[in-house]
């Protein structure tokens, strides 16, 4: 039996005696880290887009305030957000449609080593570095890049031509144009939107489709009314993410693109180089806003059961 | 409630999930605190003593052998904590593997063994301390039916050659009355008897008793005051019941009857009440919806003046 | 249900994973090019000369020590916190565990620009000059959630009844902790520790809100693709990058192979 008197020992009896010391232990920690480091930030940026600008001097005013909010919806400011949001949910469902056929071959029909493949071929991407992603991108949407090549080698020029000549979506080539960035995002989000739905679609269980089948299902009428409401809760589980990560991000559109912003970057150049750090904490409260409503509605449609 | 159990005693805490019995367990296990009365362990308190200083130990349900270790290491494991040298260790590991025929067996895996040889390894593991009071959740709940029958005969074995008390957990009264001494009923959260097997089949105290331990009938207390003038209600064992010609003490309508192999089932109907009478395999069975007559020996009814009554 | 997948499917799969993985194949030609002044493709002709160019760049030495110092600390820090709350959050039913679960999961659920100039803000009204320190915060505060989601499956797939066996045998909490615990969650919190250094070595939306003039690989490269110097030089950094993360990935998947859970599905 072990020593009663050493300190460990102590220790160890106190724990259980009294459980919640043992609770309150583990708890305080990391409670405390993301108290005041997180939550105290989030109400730091919170607390700045009810201050304002002065205009005259350039500075702060740490007054109370709704005039920054006022200012989104200035017409300028007012279609950045519209871009964006429009941006995500074009995203969000280009996302789905492309997962969807490689989440259901990997929860369904790989096994064994091709199970192994899937799942690191949609893993790899995933980690790999999120900028060489972008980069790569950049190469290959460059004028003398790889696409171009492409279409050139056979003779299909015109036909890039022809979509660069489109209004909105077109433009100089399509490393400058809303096409690109729209690719771009949807490259590099889609493995967050593969997860959830094979993880949805791997907890059917195939007698189901077996009954389908059975009662006089046609598999395209299975693939209605079986798998795809019960794949739901999945795509909305991917969708908080195509839609959260595109909406906060401000490096793609950057990179690849036009010249109109989005929302990360009006946040990152009014808290940078314009210095109005309460407009850019404005800006950032929207996502915060729309993800809170998004997030919401995913609860109630069961999503967060297949994250 | 209050529970004593002697030394050297096997004892069976029978009820349905959720009575209470695996609580009672854990009590005594020191995994739950009583938020009041206490647990007294050969008559030291042992209400604040944390469960690695009890003279105590158990045999968990789904054995919980650590999968990180091999057999030897996981029957040593309560010598290596307490600090004992390794040669003892594995001398001591290895006596315990043997006294449940698991010699050799040292260098596996958890995973590698069949649920009978877990079971073996667990109850190796518990007894290689000498505890006082071994205790069983449920040991053998996840056994096969014939192979949970060899491990009763075991366990008793072993239990009365080691001479130490086993508490056991069961909700199969047929398990609790073959291999205990006495046995506890448990019904939310209340035990409803205590008493040696024979005991409390025979005489059950409260109705809860008499249908869970061998599915007694139970006569209504005014039946019984009809019957014998004693107003609580009885009950009635199934196979002490039989058919007679008209001057019965009760009659009743058949409304089923099943055929058990050894036995048939009727299915009675007595003035509102079902009652369960078994029949000898020679004894001809009554037609359905035909009225038998019905008597018995006058110790088989047995008037129940238990606490729940 | 036909066992075999038909074959637009297949096509299909087949085509979304080669989409997932042409791009980044792409960088380990570029790396080779001769071509130093566009992005022509094909390349002109194959050189290994970049490499050595790229060797000796001190600015590339720089950032990437900064990294993979940032990296550790983090991942140190994120594992700690990380394991202590899904201990808390599997093995104890307490008021306000839903909220916890929900708290360490918020920083990676909202976009990184929010958490990014969040700390921003803070470290403004604090007064807190931009360090070292203030992008290993930043890091380690979402790198939390990629231990916990690890160490919170692996505790809930352990039993409860072996901590209970352990302490019945005659084990001290700090004797479980050491012979039945740790032994059992070992490789889920090292897979954690994988992804967690995967994580913080690639991040650069928060970085660049907490790093002040200090860059990590990542910022150096954001500056590359913004304001193009070398780009050779960024091919290969960018084939490193690449080869280095997927180092910890692979390590995490093979050690949490064949688990329930196996790492990685939660970025």
């Amino acid at each position: 039996m072990s020593d009663t008197t050493s300190a460990p020992s102590r220790i160890s009896d106190a724990f259980w005696r009294q459980p919640t010391i043992l609770l309150l232990l583990l708890v305080t920690p990391p409670l405390l880290w993301l108290g005041i480091v997180y939550l105290g930030s989030l109400f730091a940026l919170l607390a700045q887009s009810f201050f304002s600008i002065d205009e005259f001097t350039g500075l702060v005013r740490y007054e109370f305030t709704l005039k920054t909010y006022a200012e989104l919806l200035r017409a300028s400011n007012f279609d950045i957000l519209i871009r964006t949001i429009v941006m995500a949910s074009a995203v969000t469902i280009a996302s789905a449609i492309i997962a969807f056929p490689i989440a259901y071959y990997a929860a369904r029909y790989a096994r064994g080593r091709w199970k192994a493949v899937f799942y690191l071929g949609i893993m790899l991407p995933l980690w790999s570095s999120y900028l060489v992603k972008v980069y790569s991108w950049k190469l290959i949407l460059a004028k003398e890049g790889i696409l171009n090549w492409f279409f050139e080698t056979l003779y299909l020029s015109w036909i890039l031509e022809a979509y660069l000549a489109i209004p909105v979506v077109g433009g100089n080539s399509l490393s400058v144009s809303w096409t690109g960035t729209f690719l771009v995002f949807v490259y590099v989000w889609l493995p967050f939107m593969i997860l959830p739905v094979q993880a949805a679609l791997e907890r059917v269980p195939p007698s189901m489709l077996e009954a389908s089948g059975d009662l006089g299902a046609s598999s395209g009428q299975t693939l209605r009314h079986v798998i795809l409401p019960l794949a739901l809760p999945g795509i909305i589980a991917g969708s908080i993410f195509t839609f959260s990560l595109t909406m906060g991000d401000y490096i793609i559109p950057q990179i690849v693109g036009t010249s109109a912003r989005m929302i990360g970057q009006a946040v990152y150049q009014f808290q940078g180089t314009a210095g109005n750090i309460p407009l850019a904490a404005a800006f950032a409260v929207v996502p915060i806003f729309v993800m809170g409503i998004y997030l919401t509605l995913a609860k109630r449609a069961g999503a967060f059961d297949a994250l | 409630m209050n529970l004593d159990i002697a030394e050297g005693e096997f004892f069976a805490l029978l009820g349905p999930s959720g009575s209470g019995k695996t609580t009672c367990l854990r009590l005594i296990a020191g995994f739950e605190q009583p938020t009041s009365g206490s647990v007294v362990i050969f008559g030291e308190d042992a209400t604040r003593v944390p469960p690695y200083r009890r003279p105590v130990n158990t045999v968990f349900q789904d054995y919980a052998l650590f999968p990180h270790l091999n057999i030897l290491d996981n029957v040593a494991y309560g010598l290596m904590v307490r600090g004992e040298k390794k040669a003892a260790r594995r001398q001591a590991s290895e006596e315990a593997l043997s006294l449940v025929a698991l010699a050799g067996f040292g260098g596996r895996k958890p995973s590698e063994l069949s649920g009978g040889q877990r079971q073996r390894v667990a109850l190796a593991r518990a007894l290689v301390l000498k505890p006082k009071v071994l205790l069983l959740d449920e040991p053998l709940g996840a056994l096969d039916l014939k192979l949970r029958e060899q491990m009763q005969t075991e366990l008793k074995a072993l239990q009365r050659r080691l001479g130490i008390t086993f508490i056991f957990v069961t909700h199969d009264q047929g398990e609790a009355l073959s291999m205990a001494d006495r046995v506890a009923v448990f019904d939310r959260g209340h035990i409803q008897q205590i008493g040696a097997p024979q005991n409390v089949y025979d005489r059950p105290e409260t109705p809860f008793v008499a249908d869970f331990v061998g599915s007694s009938n139970v006569l209504p207390a005014h039946l019984v005051a009809q019957l014998i003038g004693e107003t609580a209600p009885a009950s009635l064992r199934p196979e002490q019941i039989h058919l007679t010609s008209a001057d019965g003490k009760l009659s009743g309508k058949v409304i089923g009857s099943a055929f058990l192999g050894a036995a048939t089932r009727l299915e009675l109907d007595v003035e509102g009440n079902s009652l369960s009478v078994l029949l000898p395999k020679a004894a001809s069975v009554p037609e359905l919806d035909s009225t038998v007559h019905l008597t018995w020996d006058k110790d088989a009814l047995h008037v129940m003046r238990g606490p729940d009554v | 249900m036909h066992s075999k997948a038909t074959l637009g499917l297949k096509v299909a799969a087949m085509c979304g994973l080669l989409f997932l993985h042409l791009p980044i194949l792409l960088i380990f030609v570029y790396a080779f090019t001769t071509e130093d002044k566009s992005y022509q493709w094909p390349p002109p002709g194959l050189t290994l000369q970049w490499f050595g160019v790229t060797w000796n760049r001190p600015d590339v030495w720089e950032a990437l020590g900064l990294s993979l110092r940032v990296a550790a600390i983090s991942t140190v820090i994120a594992m700690v916190l990380g394991t202590l709350c899904a201990a808390a959050v599997a093995r104890f039913r307490f008021f306000g565990r839903e909220t916890i679960s929900l708290l360490v999961i918020l920083p990676i659920a909202l976009p990184g620009i929010i958490t990014g100039i969040s700390l921003r803000s803070a470290f403004n009204i604090a007064d807190i000059p931009f360090s070292f320190w203030t992008i290993v915060l930043g890091h380690a505060t979402f790198c939390i959630v990629v231990v916990y989601n690890n160490a919170v499956a692996r505790f809930r797939r352990t039993s409860s009844s072996l901590v209970e066996a352990s302490m019945d045998l005659g084990a001290t909490y700090f004797q479980t902790l050491r012979f039945v615990i740790m032994p059992n969650i070992a490789t889920a919190l090292l897979a954690g520790g994988m992804l967690a250094f995967a994580l913080s070595f690639d991040e650069v939306i928060v970085t660049t809100f907490t790093a002040g003039q200090q860059q990590t690989l990542p910022i150096w490269m954001l500056e590359e693709l913004v304001r193009p110097r070398q780009r050779p030089v960024t091919n290969v950094v960018a084939l490193l990058v690449v080869l280095v993360t997927f180092v910890p990935i692979l390590a995490a998947y093979y050690l949490t192979r064949g688990t329930e859970t196996v790492a990685g599905q939660g970025k």
